[in-house]
């Protein structure tokens, strides 16, 4: 390895003929999608660690995370959460990127990166809160080093700019990693972060999933060139990356923190990959999408792939995929129990922590509104929803 | 007359825009193929084609910000933001650029943009789908802000805010999306009441109760139920929120003698204190008590579980009437 590790992570030139998202020669392609290992001059390098027993790790998280993911979505059916964002066909793009962190990285996501906290090591029913309705955040950002999901589009990518450049001024060598989608790509937010993570070479990692829709825009309304392109025109090197093979979105993840921490600055990647379910649980997919390129994308999923991997190698076993299937069957449950034994919050939560310190403003808002719930009698307050007298 | 829901009334009364005037463009986020989030605009892309109903990528500050480009062009832009915790990107363009543009060159540009948003909460979202931000507009000279209450405004006050050659903020109860009402499709929008003027709903005696959007039916169920205990209450529907329309408050507060105001926003710096603090100077020696608000609390709006606290409800409601009479209320015997 040279010692510019620059290395096809460097400035490239756009290449607008192409239809953003597409497959093509530049894309970063480890694992081909019937699972033949292909090596790379540049990018083996980055996985050259990464022995049998680790395929066999990243087998089990992504066969974890979809499982957290199928028993969410069937939580969110029964009416145990009010809303879940299915991470379905993604799960290499979280798994990839998120095992390449470090504990003191600091990652700034949206609101569909549940792959990336549960690596993070967050807790299950910490992941539930915000989608059962029962708190604004789920978790205490310090805790696993990751903010809470940002729903704000592309708001998050500043944020990590902006954390990278205090990593910067500390003189510390941790990166701020920022999650978004392609539809994020158009808004101002992420080009402002962009200029602001270039001029001041912000130890940054923008990791954008093009999951080739937002809601029901494809990714070619948004940008008329590949998304990794853009970057260049903000002085950002890009890396356009196979996001269904997560040994590439390992590799490169790893590149460009190598790069960040060597005072390198700012690295996009773009993880082409796609979502197979709905939006959300609220949205309605085949209203604008043609059920053939689910189809198409469903021969490229991510797990069967790396299972083609494993079983060319030999590794697939019988008590493998029995293991992995019963640590997801555990993870499932203790997420299902997690999230139906939460205790609902109490009506005056409502009032805490709006501010740091409390003020008599609020407080007398807080105290007459204690009075009127204990009017009715019963201090849990027997407020319905139209109300009723 | 046929039976819509308030989105199929919008629908509807944006079908007529566009048909009527080939200026009219929609812009939006998922306006196309998908008929919007809440799909108002259900067909109209099939219909109207790509160029008058416009998917836009995924920008507020560039649609709010092209759509005055479009204006300064001759086009009655009409902007759908997806929901009200979504307009803040697009924020400066409206207060600093919509609202401004006439007053800035003279008179000599028109700004006839109107801004859809979905707004207040009552439906389960998660954060910044569920705010009422109407306040921060209505503070912004320059802009016309104005809600609907039932499906026949919904669908003739759309076309209106269209047909206006000012800037309008139309604020849409999503709640109330798919409450059904009569609507008369042929009323023609210039003979029908004004979007700038209040409508008293109720003839009432006891008590005013100011409302807007989405909790004009809960006044209008708090006044039946308080009609239950021989309190007589008017029920005015606000309707337009920049310019407010006093004439009927004063009136019916002349005759009344007291105010409750309620709405979803937050209550500090809300309209409810605009409208609070102008009665009182208009009508101080009518009045027999201190207008009262019911109104959202001073916090971020909360997560689901817990709304139906933050929302006045019936009961809150009639709470504040309880207090606006000196009936026994929950407040009895507190001072200040
Ligand atoms: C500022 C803003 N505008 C609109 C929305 C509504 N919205 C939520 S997700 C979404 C699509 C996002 O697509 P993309 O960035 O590609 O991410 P994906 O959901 O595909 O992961 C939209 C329009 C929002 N949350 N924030």
């Amino acid at each position: 390895m040279s010692t510019d590790e620059t290395g096809p992570g460097g400035a490239k030139t756009p290449e607008s003929a192409k239809t953003p998202g597409e497959a093509g020669p530049d894309l970063l392609q480890l694992i081909t999608p019937s699972g033949e290992r292909i090596s790379h001059p540049e990018f083996d390098f980055w996985v050259r660690d990464i022995a049998d027993d680790q395929l066999c790790s990243l087998f089990e998280d992504m066969t974890v995370i979809r499982r957290i993911d199928v028993e969410a979505t069937a939580l969110q059916r029964q009416g145990e959460l009010a809303l879940w964002p299915p991470l379905l066909g993604q799960e290499a793009a979280q798994i990839g990127s998120g095992r390449a962190l470090r504990a003191d990285d600091f990652v700034f996501s949206s609101y569909r990166e549940n792959g990336v906290a549960y690596c993070r090591g967050v807790d299950l029913t910490d992941l539930l809160r915000v989608w059962r309705g029962n708190a604004s955040g789920g978790w205490d950002p310090y805790s696993i080093n990751m903010a809470t999901p940002q729903i704000i589009i592309g708001a998050q990518t500043l944020h990590a700019t902006g954390y990278a450049m205090g990593i910067q001024n500390d003189g510390a060598d941790a990166v701020a990693v920022t999650y978004f989608g392609d539809g994020a790509t158009s808004e101002g937010d992420l080009n402002e972060a962009m200029v602001f993570a270039a001029s001041f070479q912000a130890p940054v990692v923008f990791f954008c999933t093009n999951n080739h829709w937002a809601i029901s825009e494809p990714v070619r309304l948004q940008s008329h060139i590949q998304l990794a392109d853009r970057a260049t025109g903000f002085g950002i090197p890009s890396l356009r990356v196979d996001g269904n093979d997560v040994l590439a979105v390992m590799a490169a993840t790893r590149l460009a923190l190598d790069r960040a921490r060597r005072g390198g600055g700012p690295t996009f990647i773009e993880a082409v990959s796609y979502r197979m379910g709905p939006h959300t649980t609220a949205d309605d997919p085949t209203r604008y999408r043609d059920a053939n390129e689910l189809e198409d994308w469903a021969a490229k999923d991510p797990i069967s792939r790396l299972a083609g991997l494993l079983d060319r190698k030999g590794i697939l076993t019988a008590e493998l995929q029995q293991q992995v299937k019963d640590k997801a069957d555990a993870v499932a449950s203790e997420m299902r129990r997690g999230c139906t034994t939460m205790p609902d919050p109490q009506p005056m939560d409502i009032f805490k922590h709006v501010y740091s310190t409390p003020n008599s403003w609020l407080e007398r808002q807080q105290d007459h509104y204690a009075r009127y719930l204990a009017s009715f009698g019963d201090p849990d307050g027997a407020v319905s929803k139209e109300g009723a007298r | 007359m046929t039976q819509l829901t308030f989105a199929r009334a919008i629908n509807a009364g944006l079908r007529k825009s566009l048909e009527n005037d080939s200026k009219v463009v929609l812009l939006g986020e998922d306006i196309g193929a998908l008929g919007g989030v809440f799909r108002v605009t259900d067909g109209l892309q099939k219909d109207f084609g790509k160029h008058r109903v416009v998917d836009t990528p995924l920008a507020e500050s560039a649609i709010v910000g092209t759509a005055v480009g479009l204006a300064y062009r001759g086009y009655r832009p009409v902007v759908e933001i997806q929901f009200d915790g979504f307009i803040y990107p697009a924020f400066d363009q409206i207060v600093s650029q919509v609202a401004k543009l006439h007053y800035r060159t003279r008179g000599a540009v028109r700004m006839p943009i109107t801004i859809r948003v979905p707004f207040g909460g009552g439906i389960g979202s998660p954060e910044h789908h569920s705010e009422s931000p109407e306040a921060y507009f209505t503070h912004t000279s320059g802009l016309r802000v104005v809600t609907v209450a039932n499906p026949q405004d919904a669908y003739t006050v759309i076309q209106q805010a269209i047909a206006c050659d000012d800037p309008v903020l139309y604020f849409e109860p999503k709640r109330r999306y798919h409450d059904k009402g009569e609507v008369d499709e042929s009323m023609d929008p210039r003979s029908a009441l004004p979007m700038d003027k209040a409508r008293v709903l109720t003839d009432g005696s006891d008590v005013t109760l100011v409302a807007y959007g989405p909790l004009v039916k809960t006044a209008l169920d708090a006044a039946s139920a308080a009609a239950d205990e021989g309190i007589s209450i008017e029920v005015i529907d606000l309707r337009s929120l920049a310019p407010v329309d006093y004439e009927p408050v004063v009136a019916s507060v002349r005759k009344t003698g007291r105010l409750v105001v309620t709405h979803e926003a937050a209550q500090s710096g809300g309209l409810g204190a605009e409208v609070a603090a102008s009665i009182t100077e208009r009508c101080f020696y009518h009045l027999e008590s201190a207008p009262v608000r019911v109104t959202g609390f001073d916090i971020p709006y909360p997560y689901s579980k817990l709304e139906m606290h933050h929302l006045p409800g019936l009961d809150r409601i009639l709470d504040g009437v309880d207090r606006a009479l000196g009936r026994p209320n929950s407040l009895s015997g507190l001072e200040g």
